[in-house]
């Protein structure tokens, strides 16, 4: 039986690093899930870029919780967007949807978590590009140790 | 060559595939137009089912309801967390509804509304369902993020899933994913 959700990629850190790129993405799945644990603070919260992409049309609206209050925020024509919250021990998992068609902008969903008693978040975020996704680009800062890790899941 | 095949399919160098707890029931790509999609006699062998949809739609902020088993009686709640861009709702609710509003459609050119529907033990049938959703659309400068958990006051197993949007219809390109999770 065709394997429906299945790893891509991992990638390791074996030292500290700004940038962490996954290129070459198949185009073959339906989606795209990405996972990130650090174990340690990424200093600020993730961000996203696709192909390359650093240009300011990316946007996202966000639901966090600091441990006192809810809050939500938006950020618009940003040259990369949010994609979890890491600045504490963070877990953040990710869904790319129909990431390889060529027809619509490209949406996805996350939930992150950031422990030592910072953030809790869920965000959509929207790169205003109907090009498939080739590439992704994780920035934050990233600490040794950082596993991040992309899935495609395949639809029938 | 054919004997080369045989040998190839029973070589130690040609691992079998490996077992999947994840697999994909159905799926539908809609031409557009249509107000509802439905996902029918769903096999009874897996242990939770998954919903992963990516719409468009005519209608700014439609609501996309969820019914299991075609059920358009008032027997669905919801309860949510919504964020706006700039503010929080924990307040948002429904109660004896006729579907469960666990998803929002755009309305805007070009811009998918995105979700991820979890419904665990669906095919028990001592207690009611209870599903969860995460969804939402941004349109740079617009859009909602929201977490719902929503309930169908049956305890029947479920053997359909059907999406509804209102007002307005689907446009071409939304698609729908329906994915069966096993236990061990």
């Amino acid at each position: 039986m065709a394997v429906t959700y299945e790893a891509i990629a991992t990638q390791t850190l074996g030292s500290t690093a700004s940038s962490v790129t996954f290129s070459s993405i198949p185009q073959t799945y339906t989606d795209v899930v990405y996972s990130i644990m650090t174990p340690t603070s990424a200093g600020t919260n993730t961000t996203i870029q696709f192909n390359g992409d650093s240009t300011t049309i990316y946007s996202h609206t966000q639901l966090y919780g600091d441990g006192s209050s809810a809050n939500s925020l938006r950020g618009t024509d940003q040259s990369a967007s949010l994609a979890g919250v890491s600045n504490g021990t963070a877990s953040i998992r990710g869904n790319i949807m129909n990431y390889s068609n060529s027809t619509t902008y490209k949406t996805y969903l996350a939930r992150g978590g950031a422990g030592g008693g910072t953030y809790l978040d869920a965000v959509v975020g929207l790169w205003r590009n109907t090009a498939a996704i080739t590439s992704i680009t994780f920035l934050a800062s990233w600490p040794v140790g950082t596993v991040l890790t992309i899935y495609g899941i395949k639809a029938a | 060559m054919i004997g080369n095949q045989i040998a190839g399919f029973f070589s130690v160098g040609t691992p079998p595939a490996p077992a999947s707890n994840y697999e994909s029931i159905a799926s539908y790509t809609l031409s557009g137009g249509e107000t509802s999609v439905t996902f029918s006699s769903i096999p009874s062998t897996y242990k939770h089912l998954q919903v992963r949809w990516s719409v468009l739609n005519s209608n700014a902020n439609a609501d996309l309801g969820f019914r299991l088993n075609s059920d358009s009686g008032n027997n669905y709640t919801f309860h949510g967390l919504e964020g706006t861009g700039s503010a929080v709702s924990g307040s948002n609710k429904g109660t004896s509804l006729s579907e469960a509003y666990i998803g929002i459609g755009s309305g805007v050119s070009s811009t998918p509304g995105v979700g991820v529907i979890d419904l665990l033990d669906y095919t028990s049938t001592n207690k009611y369902k209870t599903f969860r959703s995460l969804f939402g659309y941004d349109s740079n400068g617009g859009g909602y993020i929201i977490l719902r958990s929503s309930l169908w006051l049956n305890t029947s197993a479920v053997n359909a899933v059907s999406v509804r949007v209102t007002p307005g219809t689907f446009s071409a390109n939304s698609s729908f994913a329906l994915y069966g999770i096993t236990g061990a």
